[in-house]
């Protein structure tokens, strides 16, 4: 057993974090907010992710992929979260090597998901399940645009599992990002005359945020390794749990400032909220780990 | 990422798995709770048994790995926890390979690996509990020897104990971390009175240790003097690593008995109860993978913080792991039916956020030594 990342996945983890710090770092952040509209995705940005092999990573070598795993896919979600990068990330890389362009970043690729929900429908070439009598549904977070499907059922749900894998990895890098911006926030502001981070009731919620991300972490690794339906609904729900949860404290932390659009929380908070609601939420995944534990004793 | 057991890890795992068949079924019947000199001749009994098999030294080996699998295995086989040992074998014992002199792992190492002698943990103080370095007994030099004067609470095994881990003050006017001292102490030394401590749930778990004037050699300081803490430091990170892998293999195997005792009684049919123990298993099995992580970190000897992490998550999970036992049982927990096997763990889960620094200590460790924030007060 050597549960820890290898040096081609540090490495890995290292490249995608620096191509998107590059490419989407905070400004282009808040420049994809515009103005009470609907957000567009950015085709350039989509098309780079392409080349740089974002959504051809497992895809096989002979296939023009990239050729990697489950655990890889995870720690570029997970880099994906951090950042916030918008856009129907998951269908795209799942339909790699199905719907001709979407490994390249050509095609754009979403999905009617079994909530009969679908992300960012206006700028999907594709659409993967039946999408007819969609009607706009307001989302609550700026950057993904939302539509309700008249037939919840019509979606495809052969890659439930993989969708909610890959959306746990995406919280734990939203979880862990806004770990750090409620660390370093806490770290800097000063109130009563210190940093408001020698305050207990600050460290603990500081603390707390933390624990969670470490928890989910070893669930989402471990998730990605073994594939086992149980271990990806014990993931999600860690996840789900340390993305909002943490960026609630990570709000609060930040006071009054959090609670303005101009800074960042709310946009982690509400991208958290939007991926929460995906299959294979709260409820379900109880039910999952709840019969596994009859199914285990037996 | 690799959570497959190596050649070695395999071949290790499999010999203890049959060794464990064949030694358990002919282990005597466990003591009472409250047989103290049974108990101490039974965790003695199984400690002599893994060293002459060859396991005696298995908690100091250099492989975390190799130890997780030893504390799997004899959990899930239902095989002695390491009971009175503890402090011996995982404490002061490594405390004295690490720091002690030559004269001092022969004396007091082999009885240890051995199952032959006793020892009990002289560190918190009734003033100095989460806060270890305020601690006040008083060591005097006197010649050869250490004078000492005090007392000590919290100390499990105490009336069993043949030895003490003892820290000490031996410099009133130093910054309150320098001047300790480690000390040998052995419970029979004239001046050592123990007084059993009735804990919350009914037994008489640990005690209140008495010291009057007691003389210890100089000779039984391990470490200089007034270097106390960072020898204290020093086990500390060692006992963290995997000090809780048993026990979060026993947890699932509750979870899973409490889920088949609610189907047996049709409490299964409640979802509120029913993904309540679902939510259990998410958090039980990601602490068991936190756990290889935190091990594999530590293989790598890295010093990870993952002990600190780990232990505030659990200790809560555990509490709420007994709470829904409570649910389970049917009377919400207000019977106090010592047959139930559930009933007394829950009692003493309630010591989990508290033992080894509280959960609130915990957590400003977390915030300082992790996240680097200011320190608080």
């Amino acid at each position: 057993m050597r549960f820890q990342l290898s040096e081609d996945q540090r490495a890995l983890q290292t490249g995608v974090r620096g191509l998107l710090a590059a490419r989407f770092g905070r400004e282009q952040l808040r420049a994809a907010l515009g103005v009470g509209e609907a957000p567009e995705l950015d085709r350039g940005l989509w098309r780079e992710l392409g080349t740089a092999g974002f959504f051809s990573l497992r895809l096989p070598e002979e296939a023009g992929g990239v050729g990697l795993g489950l655990p890889e896919a995870v720690l570029a979600f997970e880099e994906a979260g951090r950042v916030l990068l918008p856009g129907p990330l998951i269908a795209t890389q799942l339909a790699a090597g199905v719907v001709p362009g979407a490994a390249t970043g050509e095609t754009v690729v979403t999905v009617v998901d079994g909530g009969g929900v679908v992300e960012w429908l206006g700028a999907a070439d594709v659409v993967r399940g039946d999408a007819e009598g969609a009607a706009v549904l307001r989302s609550v977070d700026p950057l993904t645009p939302l539509h309700r499907v008249a037939d919840p059922d019509s979606g495809d749900r052969t890659d439930v599992l993989l969708t909610s894998l890959l959306t746990a990895a995406e919280q734990l890098g939203t979880a862990a990002r806004v770990c750090e911006l409620a660390a370093q926030h806490a770290r800097t502001r000063e109130q009563f005359g210190r940093p408001i981070g020698a305050f207990q009731a600050v460290q603990q919620l500081c603390a707390g945020i933390l624990v969670r991300v470490e928890l989910a972490r070893a669930a989402v690794y471990a998730a990605a390794v073994t594939v086992d339906p149980v271990d990806i609904a014990a993931a999600r729900l860690l996840a789900d749990e340390a993305a909002v949860r943490g960026a609630r404290d990570c709000l609060q932390v930040h006071g009054g400032m959090g609670f303005t659009w101009e800074s960042d929380v709310h946009l982690y908070l509400k991208r958290a909220w939007v991926r929460a609601r995906r299959p294979g939420s709260v409820t379900e995944g109880e039910e999952v780990l709840a019969a596994a534990l009859l199914a285990e004793a037996r | 990422m690799d959570l497959s057991d190596t050649p070695q890890e395999a071949e290790f795992r499999a010999r203890l798995r049959e060794w464990l068949g064949k030694v358990l079924p002919s282990l005597p019947a466990k003591p009472s709770p409250d047989d103290w000199p049974g108990r101490r001749a039974y965790d003695l009994g199984w400690q002599r048994t893994l060293y002459d098999a060859g396991y005696g030294e298995v908690h100091w080996g250099a492989d975390p790995a190799v130890r997780m699998i030893f504390l799997e295995e004899t959990e899930k086989a239902g095989a002695p926890y390491v009971g009175a040992n503890f402090v011996g074998l995982l404490h002061a014992g490594p405390t004295v390979a690490a720091e002690g002199t030559d004269e001092q792992r022969a004396r007091w190492l082999p009885p240890v690996l051995r199952g032959e002698e006793v020892w009990c943990q002289g560190f918190s103080e009734p003033d100095a509990g989460s806060d270890l370095a305020a601690l006040r007994t008083r060591a005097r030099r006197d010649g050869d020897h250490y004078v000492v004067s005090g007392s000590k609470i919290w100390t499990s095994h105490a009336e069993v104990a043949d030895w003490c881990e003892l820290l000490v003050r031996t410099d009133p006017d130093a910054p309150k971390h320098r001047g300790i001292t480690w000390l040998a102490m052995p419970m029979d030394a004239p001046g050592v009175t123990v007084r059993p401590l009735r804990t919350l749930a009914g037994s008489n778990e640990f005690a209140e240790v008495f010291l009057d004037e007691v003389r210890v050699p100089v000779a039984n300081r391990v470490g200089e003097e007034n270097d106390g803490w960072r020898v204290t430091m020093v086990t500390l990170s060692f006992e963290r690593g995997t000090a809780f892998v048993g026990e979060v293999v026993a947890c699932r195997r509750v979870l899973g008995e409490l889920a088949l005792a609610a189907r047996e009684n049709g409490r299964w049919d409640d979802p509120v109860l029913r993904r309540r123990l679902g939510r259990l298993n998410a958090e039980f099995r990601a602490l068991w993978r936190l756990t290889q992580w935190n091990v594999s970190e530590a293989s790598e000897g890295v010093p990870g913080v993952g002990g600190s992490v780990f232990k505030l998550r659990y200790s809560h999970a555990r509490q709420e792991l007994y709470e829904a036992a409570a649910e389970v049982l049917g009377e919400g927990g207000a019977a106090l039916d010592l047959e139930q096997p559930w009933v007394l763990d829950r009692l003493s889960s309630l010591s989990y956020t508290i033992a080894a620094g509280t959960s609130q200590i915990q957590h400003s460790i977390v915030a300082e030594r992790v996240l680097g924030l200011p320190k608080g007060r």
